[in-house]
């Protein structure tokens, strides 16, 4: 279980606390006094919009004139203002995987506790907002299930807050919900988290920049060539268009498979509203013995 | 049996911000305990295009023990103390430096150089990176190769250790400019997909 978190170091957050002292009067503490006076330079969401069109739009010219479509994020995309300085200007440099990195590190019960996969109990009370049941299936590229492994989440709280040091969101902490969970894949690659449904938050990406509701989710798989770290939205999300990490995938099909369903089937009567996200990681690149294949567990050994 | 069908992968999104209470663990970085018989330091700093220190970036090394056998053993999350699990995680500092507890990995194959599996996730990285962090001491293991062999000099070296006098290592990430490390794409790797 998550470490009990000492809220009081959030409430006291040094940023925050500057903040309020560089308005000369008790005024109310309102959005507009909580933007710091330098973010009226920042780009406005239509000049982040025509960037992000235009560069779909040429995908989509490119599309048209036989090139592959792009299953995954563009690691430069210029409209993600953190990503110009942080992406290699080089191309990935093309390599077979060697021995280790044709097996995946082995987690198991021991490394995690079945409670872990609830994040609406971590703490004494009951967290504020839309409890949600989130669950799918983790398969590789070859359509079998990915069996015994670890599956990490973390998100904002449903009021769009993080504990986080960082999150400078003046938006209410939740003292019951922390925000991150685990658990292990049972043998045919399912996984089921309880938690609240995460509110939208603002960002400083550029003027008026708003996240959709998502939560990070962490995936191991057989193999070390299979890790991924990737978001799951939920459908419908009016934000979508205007968001330069969902546009960072440029082809729409791509773009679908981080969207989560709603499924009535699974809705708890009086308790919680389900959604389904399977995930498919990359093929794998070694031959499997038959008893992996079958996806037993790694505490074996 | 029918060949399985190509599933389309679900495509990644930055690691962002906010991970700190969802990926650090206790002794992340801890392969085994700093100072037992064989550890060594593994220690470098991330740097971005414009030279300086990325404060938010984590890290993940995952390698073969000292004999060169893959580890296949659970606890990496709640370490004993004495299994070697072979993964390790951290969080570089706000001054971009990371420190893992290791062992320096032995030849998977005889004849192999060895080496430490790496993936890279940073904010505004919207996808990890992989790359691998070379032992520098197999000169002629380390000219066969496949890999390095297929890089140029400048960029082969973005992947080779330095060895401290302590006997750790040093070696840097550098995501983008001057020296960006070499980082790799296993995705249309060749051999048998089964």
């Amino acid at each position: 279980m998550p470490e009990e978190i000492n809220l009081e170091i959030f409430n006291a957050d040094p940023i925050t606390e500057d903040l309020a002292n560089q308005t000369t009067e008790a005024a109310p503490k309102t959005y507009a006094s909580a933007v710091p006076a330098g973010d009226a330079a920042l780009e406005s969401q239509a000049d982040l919009s025509a960037e992000m069109k235009a560069i779909g739009e040429a995908y989509g010219r490119a599309l048209k004139d036989g090139a592959p479509a792009e299953i995954q994020p563009r690691l430069d995309y210029a409209p993600y203002r953190s990503s110009v300085l942080r992406h290699p200007t080089k191309s990935l440099h093309h390599a077979d995987p060697e021995t280790i990195e044709l097996y995946s590190p082995a987690f198991g019960h021991m490394d995690v506790h079945a409670l872990e996969s609830d994040l609406t109990i971590a703490h004494n009370g009951e967290p504020l907002g839309e409890r949600i049941i989130v669950s799918g299936r983790v398969l590789d590229g070859d359509g079998r299930p990915v069996a015994g492994q670890l599956v990490e989440i973390w998100q904002a709280n449903s009021a769009g807050r993080y504990i986080h040091k960082r999150d400078q969101h003046p938006a209410p902490i939740d003292p019951n919900f922390t925000g991150v969970g685990r658990c292990i894949t049972g043998p045919d690659g399912t996984y089921s988290f309880t938690t609240i449904k995460p509110g939208a938050y603002p960002w400083k990406n550029h003027l008026n920049a708003w996240r959709p509701a998502h939560i990070h989710f962490s995936l191991f798989g057989s193999e070390f060539t299979q890790r991924i770290i990737t978001q799951m939205y939920f459908p419908g999300d009016q934000l979508f268009p205007l968001d330069p990490i969902y546009q960072s995938i440029v082809d729409q099909d791509a773009r679908d498979r981080l969207v989560a369903t709603y499924n009535h089937e699974q809705t708890k009567p009086e308790w919680a509203m389900a959604y389904n996200w399977d995930i498919v990681l990359t093929g794998s690149k070694r031959t499997w013995t038959e008893n992996e294949a079958l996806g037993a567990e790694g505490d074996h050994e | 049996m029918n060949k399985p069908t190509q599933l389309a992968p679900t495509p990644a999104q930055t690691v962002g911000p906010f991970f700190g209470y969802a990926l650090p663990y206790a002794k992340d970085r801890e392969l085994l305990p700093p100072g037992s018989p064989g550890s060594i330091r593994l220690q470098g700093t991330v740097y971005d295009g414009a030279g300086h220190p990325i404060p938010d970036a984590i890290l993940e090394i995952w390698q073969a023990d000292a004999d060169g056998k893959v580890p296949h053993h659970t606890g990496s999350l709640v370490r004993d103390g004495y299994t070697f699990t072979g993964f390790g995680r951290t969080a570089v500092g706000n001054t971009g430096t990371f420190t893992f507890t290791t062992v320096n990995p032995g030849p998977t194959e005889a004849g192999a150089a060895p080496f430490i599996a790496v993936a890279v996730f940073a904010r505004g990285l919207m996808n990890r990176l992989f790359t691998r962090v070379y032992l520098p001491e197999d000169e002629a293991a380390l000219s066969r190769d496949r890999l390095l062999s297929s890089l140029d000099p400048e960029r082969r070296r973005t992947l080779i250790a330095r060895r401290d006098p302590d006997g750790g290592l040093s070696w840097d990430i550098r995501l983008q400019g001057d020296g960006e490390t070499v980082f790799l794409d296993f995705r249309d790797a060749e051999g048998p997909s089964t």
